[in-house]
């Protein structure tokens, strides 16, 4: 069987639909040892008031994608080495740094992993988020106090008034990371860059902080880019979805399309490795091996050591996800390697392989595999 | 908890966020007003700071007070000079100078040249070594180089020379050439500091704002790395007091027309041998007082400042 997507861009959105548009972005990092590629042709697009989900494992470049946008990065030792990062079709890359600065916080706003490091200690709560208002909206400094009370309220916060005499180590992990996002959306950005928000808090508080941007979302019609490894987010809060591996994007659409039919086997082992409650007492399933060594990329595919797929032209052909409307998995099983055909019946005799391990202990079975299955 | 406070949409945010009104209420301390509290507590370092309090205000106001001038000579010209009476408290020396005058004159010098000079150095090392910090690259590099140099040349010969060449025996030269060759120190400091502030989470996130290189450094930076460099200065105080009493004493210092506590110390040399003992036990007393009570306000200091040190 063939499964035929389209890429969201080709479902044909006019480009004024398109708010940030990053293009085959490469960010290195010159290190002693060499050079690590954190982000090696990278390209996605977030659309006006919608949210992209960017997924992936640890050190797979999420997070410097995240700053690259932002342009946190210290350069030296990080490089831009190619690539377009088009704001409302504006290259912020070629921004001199005075422009730039007027854009953070102002058009782009962004809420840290770490809601207990992310405040400066020695201001009151007030101080941080008035100075971000009182940088870019021409305002008096009572005015920037009433919007920045205005904000906590919005972000739930009692008795703002108060609040916003209070210092950082007064509040709580939940709390702080509400003033990091009404610091971040005190002016009112068009794109909101959260990473990771959650990660640092604890369960019930997670799905407050989630359930609170996302109805500041609605609310203010922010775009957003959640950088997040837990898909039960992603399902929960995003519209399209970008899968990266070692600095790739190995996989995109929309949601249901990535996480009801992921067509790269790594999207199928992130799926697979969700622990279920059916499967209390077995062992977790999980993509076996480690992500590759940044200095030492395999050739051909870079998942192909881990890959149960993996066939002839993974070894030498790197299946890059073509963006010209081209296919939505960097996956030679996916899309036909030149001079090679698919092994159908390998694939065939994999994913049956897969599906008897998985009744055998009742492990949840990712929907592509039982799709597979039912047409047999 | 009232009802009033709902958040939009179901209010299930706020009742969880909502404490009660008590612990709102509670006064809020900013890390300044906790250190405050802190120092408060330390006995040692408040009775510090009440010795040097002392000290400077018989620095200001002391010359008003005392009944005699120290150029002037009150006793009588004798070798060995007299010894403390009622008259003369702290007795004479065996030009007929009242030591208990030359003793609270003193202060006025020693304790301008230690506290000034600390004020120069602090200034030059925080500014060097927060843009050296802050920049680092060929910026931190040059400066750090700068620093180096200064620390391989032995600090007590540049200052000798230094106040043998330029200076002119006064307050200021001497002020001068020891603010600007102890700041090396301060800058050093700092620049560690910042180096690691300046990959803090909340640095990044005051950029992600778009707030400015010159606000980040010294407004958002400065104030967490200043812990330290305050501790700093109060110690390169005190031992630029006692500088300036050893560079007095061997006559690279403060001019003889003037009294400082060096000065009487060196005025001292040849009496100790002969037993007259108060010429330089008053003055030598006064010293390691301030000394010692500067050293004392820098060791509560270092424990108010530091976060981690919580009652």
């Amino acid at each position: 069987m063939t499964v035929t997507l389209d890429r969201p861009a080709s479902d044909a959105p006019p480009r004024a639909d398109i708010l940030l548009d990053v293009q085959d972005l490469r960010t290195y990092f010159h290190v002693m040892d060499g050079t690590v590629k954190a982000v090696d042709g990278v390209s996605f697009s977030v659309r006006r008031g919608e949210t992209l989900g960017v997924v992936g494992e640890s050190g797979c470049g999420k997070s410097v994608t995240a700053l690259t946008i932002m342009r946190l990065l210290d350069i030296p030792p990080a490089e831009i080495a190619s690539g377009r990062i088009l704001l409302e079709g504006k290259d912020i890359l070629r921004l001199p740094e005075e422009q730039m600065r007027h854009l953070r916080g102002n058009e782009i706003a962004m809420i840290f992993q770490e809601p207990m490091s992310s405040l400066n200690p020695v201001f009151t709560v007030g101080n941080q988020i008035s100075e971000a208002v009182e940088l870019h909206l021409k305002v008096k400094h009572k005015e920037a106090v009433e919007r920045s009370i205005e904000a906590l309220r919005l972000v739930g916060i009692a008795y703002p008034e108060r609040r916003i005499k209070q210092y950082p180590h007064e509040l709580s992990g939940g709390q702080r990371q509400r003033v990091m996002i009404a610091m971040a959306l005190s002016c009112e950005p068009k794109l909101l860059i959260a990473d990771e928000p959650t990660t640092a808090l604890d369960v019930t508080i997670q799905a407050q902080i989630l359930e609170l941007i996302r109805s500041i979302q609605q609310k203010t019609g922010t775009a957003l880019m959640l950088i997040t490894h837990d898909l039960g987010v992603v399902a929960e809060m995003v519209n399209d979805v970008v899968v990266m591996y070692a600095g790739r994007v190995v996989e995109h659409g929309t949601v249901d399309e990535v996480l009801l039919q992921p067509k790269h086997p790594y999207t199928e082992g992130l799926l697979a490795s969700i622990p279920s409650k059916g499967m209390r007492g077995q062992r977790l399933n999980v993509i076996k091996g480690a992500v590759p060594n940044p200095f030492n990329m395999p050739k051909g595919c870079n998942f192909s050591p881990r890959c149960p797929y993996q066939f002839e032209p993974c070894l030498d052909l790197d299946p890059h996800v073509d963006e010209g409307g081209g296919p939505a998995a960097a996956c030679w099983l996916w899309k036909q390697a030149p001079g090679y055909s698919i092994p159908a019946r390998l694939h065939e005799a994999q994913v049956r392989a897969a599906l008897r391990a998985a009744e055998a202990s009742q492990v949840e079975v990712s929907p592509v595999l039982a799709v597979e299955a039912a047409e047999e | 908890m009232t009802t009033e406070h709902r958040a939009p949409g179901g209010g299930t945010i706020e009742d969880i966020v909502a404490v009660p009104d008590n612990e709102v209420a509670l006064e809020s301390l900013s890390q300044w007003q906790l250190a405050r509290r802190r120092f408060r507590k330390h006995r040692l370092a408040l009775i510090g700071l009440f010795i040097f309090g002392f000290m400077v205000f018989l620095a200001v106001f002391g010359p008003l007070i005392v009944p005699f001038n120290p150029m002037f000579l009150p006793g009588a010209i004798k070798a060995g000079g007299d010894q403390p009476s009622l008259a003369h408290l702290f007795g004479t020396d065996a030009n007929g100078r009242d030591v208990f005058a030359m003793t609270i004159n003193g202060a006025r010098i020693s304790v301008a040249v230690g506290l000034f000079s600390m004020i120069i150095a602090g200034v030059a090392g925080v500014t060097v070594g927060a843009v050296a910090g802050y920049f680092g690259g060929w910026v931190d590099n040059v400066l750090m180089r700068v620093v180096d140099v200064l620390f391989a040349i032995p600090f007590l010969f540049i200052i000798l020379v230094s106040s043998r060449f330029f200076g002119k025996g006064d307050v200021l030269s001497l002020v001068l050439i020891f603010g600007l060759l102890s700041w090396p120190l301060i800058a050093r400091l700092v620049r560690a500091s910042f180096l690691s502030l300046r990959e803090a989470d909340f640095v990044d996130a005051a950029r992600a704002v778009g707030v400015g290189d010159r606000r980040i450094a010294f407004r958002h930076i400065l104030p967490n790395a200043l812990g330290p460099v305050i501790v700093a200065m109060t110690l390169l105080m005190a031992s630029n007091i006692v500088l300036e009493s050893f560079v007095s004493f061997l006559n690279f210092g403060i001019s003889e027309t003037q009294i400082s506590w060096g000065n009487a110390l060196a005025n001292a040399q040849g009496a100790l041998s002969f037993g007259d003992w108060w010429w330089a036990f008053f003055p030598g007393m006064a010293i390691a007082l301030t000394v010692i009570a500067v050293n004392f306000v820098g060791d509560g200091l270092r424990d108010a400042l530091d976060p981690r040190s919580r009652e």
